[in-house]
């Protein structure tokens, strides 16, 4: 049977990176600013350090392919989720269109908040 | 026997049980499938949460100042709390599929399960002790 070519595996592979990423790097950053520092277990670092750390070239370019790769990731399984888990499979044209819309959002504001970071 | 067969002038229609909205619910394996699935909305909450601080920074001093203040509202902080649950299970769910999705050979043999998952998780250690340094190297 003759098949027809689809984006779906490049989707997944982005889905796939994106994985990778939130399970390697998420964990760590929740835990220091969204409990460690807000809570007082640990000393927040002072400004002129985060503005370093996040203004380096590298950390620039690595937010922003991250940012965007956790985008794919969550767009991937929050489709499948309401198609799978919740059966909303008529508005599925609907629902893609939203995520991927969303995920295009997503990238340019990690873009420009990337490039305003000097 | 040689009854001729008897048609209708209707369609039939195909058996179709209904399945329910709630059917991951009846077993663990398709629950924990969905709270998987379910983790993807808190992965992208912590990317509203990241870029925030990155927009605080990118402000000033006085905007990273505040920032920090909403961090430590009581709901941002319980949501940050939840995300975190569902991004381990994530996490530790998606090592332990590592072996699954990687088949490595070395010298035409392949190296075992247990070996990618372990490294799976050694990187895991590393990354987190890394971008910790990192973070802290800057602590007050």
């Amino acid at each position: 049977m003759a098949r027809r070519a689809t984006v779906e595996p490049f989707l997944w592979l982005l889905f796939s990176a994106g994985g990778v990423v939130a399970a390697l790097v998420i964990p760590v950053l929740l835990l220091l600013f969204g409990l460690a520092f807000p809570l007082g277990w640990l000393s927040p670092p002072d400004y002129a350090h985060m503005l370093a750390v996040l203004g380096h070239p590298l950390s620039r370019v690595t937010i922003f392919v991250s940012c965007t790769l956790l985008l794919f990731h969550w767009a991937h399984r929050f489709r499948f989720t309401l198609y799978d888990g919740l059966q909303i499979k008529h508005l599925n044209e609907l629902i893609v269109l939203v995520s991927y819309g969303a995920v295009l959002v997503g990238t340019i504001a990690a873009g420009v908040l990337v490039w305003q970071l000097t | 026997m040689s009854e001729p067969p008897t048609y209708t002038p209707f369609h039939p229609r195909w058996y179709r049980p209904r399945v329910s909205t709630w059917w991951w619910l009846k077993r663990w394996s398709s629950l924990a499938f969905i709270l998987r699935e379910v983790s993807s909305i808190f992965v992208a909450w912590f990317v509203v949460f990241f870029l925030l601080l990155v927009a605080a920074v990118g402000q000033g001093e006085a905007a990273y100042q505040e920032f920090m203040r909403w961090a430590a509202n009581p709901g941002i902080v319980l949501v940050n709390i939840i995300s975190l649950f569902f991004v381990v299970f994530h996490a530790v769910t998606w090592f332990n599929l590592a072996p699954q999705a990687m088949v490595v050979r070395i010298g035409g043999k392949r190296v075992p399960g247990k070996l990618i998952a372990a490294s799976n998780y050694g990187a895991w250690v590393v990354t987190s002790l890394l971008v910790a340094w990192i973070v802290l190297a800057g602590s007050r």
